[in-house]
């Protein structure tokens, strides 16, 4: 039993996390945990006195006004959040997903999904207000991606049904995860798996590359191995787009934090150029 | 992991970008008048504690562990180095700056931060009016012995920081008081007291340098006991500020980071020309109230703060004292607890007398530090006191008159050690005594020896005596000290 936490947060990508989350739960047989964080400290704007003085009772006049403040912000924010899960509910609902549980918290998303236990993470690519750029990535995305430990399912804009996977293999110790979980709890549907590797063909990694497709051949998945030699991120993005693939499997974030901050991760511009949902493993 | 650790860089820095750019040119207006009133207070020019205002502000926003937070030149600091700068002079205040910094860093990283814990309500409130009576207290040189024209001028300030606020909220009432005072000081011709009378103000950027002392023993010794209480002061105080805004944002603090961040600032601060510093309370809650949050209106408060004065540096010179008194005369009612004194009555009186020893100690001895110290220990007695009183013995005699059983209830320690001694009739004659703890804690070697010798003076009287259901946090320390159950137990008591 597959426990799946969904992100919504009444952005353009909710229906289509709605949907990721009922194509999952069928693949898992699994329930899901409909989650709205609501973080209205950092988007509501602070009521802003430029008078620079202090009269008698400055602090507790001054805490007494935040706190009004944050309350009335709140009360809205908790009315919009609770409206948003509803319609995610009914969306599951009409797709024949019964049980779906609701939650509702405050504060930062990635402190809220450490805290709850969930086997698979589901989110946007993007959140509310940061649709204003392509190639943009929500601000949560990655933190989300980062702190916690579970695999994580990133929606697309629109659901897709999917029939044909790309699993980019580097024979690290996520990818390793990846292959493992998919073994170990396939994927219902069993869609056609293309293991491919950035390498030259007839090297170690291509035929850690094999290695893994037949395990998967024998997981009941049609399987194939590819690999070639060349830039990881434009090599896998061009292998997803040549066979129309529905879905990008991989290991997060195999580099040092370090290293990610010089060249860059090939994770993160991965998420930001597919056009296909990705399933991450950490 | 924490909710800190994923403050990343943008959540912390640019999330409020505008508000808090604006609240940061707020807080610069306020803090040039302060900077140079602190300067003068330690006996300083005002350029020693615009650099170290502007070093301070720039350098914990970026190190400091309290977002929205304003360090710069204050009172409390500025009040302990009197000494030090009458009679040694500005380089070993700057040396005295460095060796602060580095204690704090110590602090920091000795996870010192937590022991804030034991400073209650009663003793910050006490802390924050003692602040607000040393800053008051600091502008009455500037009251006394002035020309006649000050006071009246030092009213208008006043009545313009507190009624131009009605007019509009969009411009620093502070700032409208400084021009109004001194387009009429300039306009008239008034001869009173202006800023450049006060020592020289900068016209350059801080320039790194080491301050000019002998590297000795002999100056350690000097500088040591200054940096020690400026030390424990700015912390103090930067802590408390960190609770302050912690609370008004509703929002956590990393504590042990800002020890670290005010111990570089303060470091740093010194090798540039600057005084020692600390957080703010007043300038906190008016960067909030402006509504900065993040770090970037700290670090802008900084920013403008030294470009003002670099242009306009001898405009600052002609701004007359009176409008710096007026300001800080805002500052320290500002600060003051008001509601603390309607709360005196309401209070339990060891509350109110803790915050009371806290104010008091500060005054006498000039020294936050030991204001706080008599308040936390203060506390502490309270509280022993209070807890002492939970504690009572009854005790039932058996039909025949030969057994008696005494049953301990509560907290048996130093303080109640008295009361437990109390409780029992030596004097009775009895063949056995039974001692039920089982609803007793003891805490300490105090309650231990006690207990050890009810049981050997019973024993003198020939009496058997049982001790039953010793708890099992009883048990350890009765365990690790007691002696009545070892042999020669009572010879043993006697020698000690």
């Amino acid at each position: 039993m597959t426990h799946i936490l969904a992100l919504i947060d009444g952005s353009v990508y909710t229906h289509s996390v709605c949907d990721h989350a009922a194509w999952a739960a069928r693949q898992y047989g699994g329930d899901i945990e409909l989650l709205h964080v609501l973080n209205t400290r950092r988007s509501s704007s602070f009521p802003a006195d430029l008078s620079g003085s202090i009269g008698l009772g400055a602090r507790s006049t001054l805490l007494d006004e935040l706190a009004a403040h944050d309350a009335r912000a709140a009360e809205l924010a908790k009315e919009r959040g609770r409206a948003i899960l509803d319609a995610a509910h009914e969306r599951l609902q009409s797709q024949g997903i019964e049980n779906a549980s609701l939650a509702l918290r405050t504060g930062e998303i990635a402190d809220s999904l450490v805290k709850r236990a969930g086997d698979l993470i589901i989110m946007g690519k993007r959140g509310e207000g940061a649709d204003f750029e392509k190639l943009h990535l929500g601000s949560n995305l990655e933190r989300v991606v980062r702190a916690v430990h579970k695999p994580v399912l990133i929606a697309s804009r629109a659901f897709k049904p999917i029939s044909h996977a790309v699993f980019a293999f580097d024979d690290g110790v996520s990818a390793r995860k990846a292959l493992d979980s998919l073994v170990q709890t396939p994927l219902a549907d069993r869609p056609h798996i293309t293991v491919f590797s950035v390498t030259d063909p007839g090297s170690d990694l291509a035929k850690a590359g094999t290695a893994a497709a037949a395990r998967l051949t024998q997981a009941g998945y049609e399987a194939t191995a590819k690999a070639a030699p060349g830039h990881a991120e434009k090599l896998i993005a061009e292998e997803t787009e040549r066979d129309g693939a529905d879905l990008l499997i991989m290991g997060a974030y195999g580099h040092s934090r370090i290293r990610n901050l010089i060249i860059g991760s090939t994770t993160t511009s991965l998420i930001r150029s597919c056009p296909i949902p990705l399933l991450l493993f950490r | 992991m924490s909710a800190l650790s994923f403050q990343s860089f943008k959540e912390t820095w640019f999330f409020n970008i505008r508000a808090d750019l604006l609240a940061g040119l707020v807080v610069a207006l306020a803090l040039i008048p302060e900077a140079i009133a602190f300067s003068i207070i330690a006996g300083v020019d005002p350029r020693v504690g615009l650099y170290a205002s502007f070093s301070i502000a720039v350098i914990t926003a970026i190190v400091g562990g309290r977002p929205g937070m304003i360090s710069a030149a204050t009172a409390a600091t500025a009040v302990l180095m009197v000494t030090l700068v009458r009679d040694y002079g500005l380089e070993y205040l700057l040396a005295t700056t460095v060796l602060a910094g580095l204690l704090q860093i110590a602090a920091g990283f000795l996870k010192l931060g937590q022991y804030m814990r034991f400073v209650s309500r009663s003793v910050l409130t006490g802390f924050v009016n003692a602040l607000a009576i040393l800053i008051f207290m600091a502008q009455i040189p500037e009251l006394i012995g002035v020309p006649m024209l000050t006071y009246p001028l030092v009213a208008l300030g006043l009545a313009i920081i507190y009624l131009f606020p009605m007019v509009t909220r969009a411009i620093p009432s502070p700032l409208i008081c400084i021009l109004a005072l001194s387009a009429i000081a300039i306009g008239f011709g008034l001869d009173i007291r202006t800023v450049g009378d006060m020592g020289e103000l900068p016209s350059t950027l801080p320039m790194f340098l080491l301050p000019d002392i002998p590297l000795t023993f002999e100056t350690l010794q000097i500088i040591f006991p200054y940096a020690l209480a400026v030390a424990v002061v700015g912390l103090l105080e930067s802590l408390m500020t960190a609770t302050i805004v912690d609370e008004l944002t509703d929002t956590p603090s990393d504590r042990n980071r800002e020890c670290v961040g005010q111990g570089v600032a303060n470091t740093v601060t010194g090798f540039f020309g600057g005084m020692a510093g600390c957080a703010m309370i007043g300038q906190s809650i008016i960067n909030i109230k402006s509504g900065g949050r993040g770090r970037l209106s700290t670090l802008s408060a900084g920013l403008f703060l030294m470009l003002m004065i670099l242009l306009v540096s001898d405009w600052v010179s002609r701004i007359p004292m009176a409008a710096l008194v007026a300001i800080m005369i805002m500052v320290s009612i500002g600060t003051f607890s008001w509601s603390s004194l309607k709360n005196l009555r309401v209070h339990p009186r060891s509350s109110s007398l803790v915050m009371l020893a806290t104010v008091a100690g500060v005054i006498l001895s000039h020294n936050l530090a030991i204001g706080v110290l008599i308040g936390v220990l203060l506390s502490g007695v309270f509280f022993a006191g209070k807890i002492s009183q939970i504690f009572k013995v009854t005790s039932t005699v058996s039909e025949d008159g030969r057994i008696r059983r005494y049953k301990v209830e509560g907290q048996v320690f130093f303080a109640s050690v008295e009361a437990f001694n109390a409780s029992f009739d030596l004097k009775e004659a009895l063949d056995e005594v039974i001692i039920d703890v089982s609803e007793a804690h003891i805490w300490d070697i105090s309650s231990v020896a006690a207990l050890d010798m009810i049981v050997l003076k019973f024993r003198r009287e020939g009496a058997k005596v049982e001790i039953i259901g010793l708890n099992e946090a009883s048990e350890t320390i009765v365990d690790k000290l007691a002696i009545h159950d070892k042999p020669g137990a009572l010879d043993k008591l006697m020698s000690h």
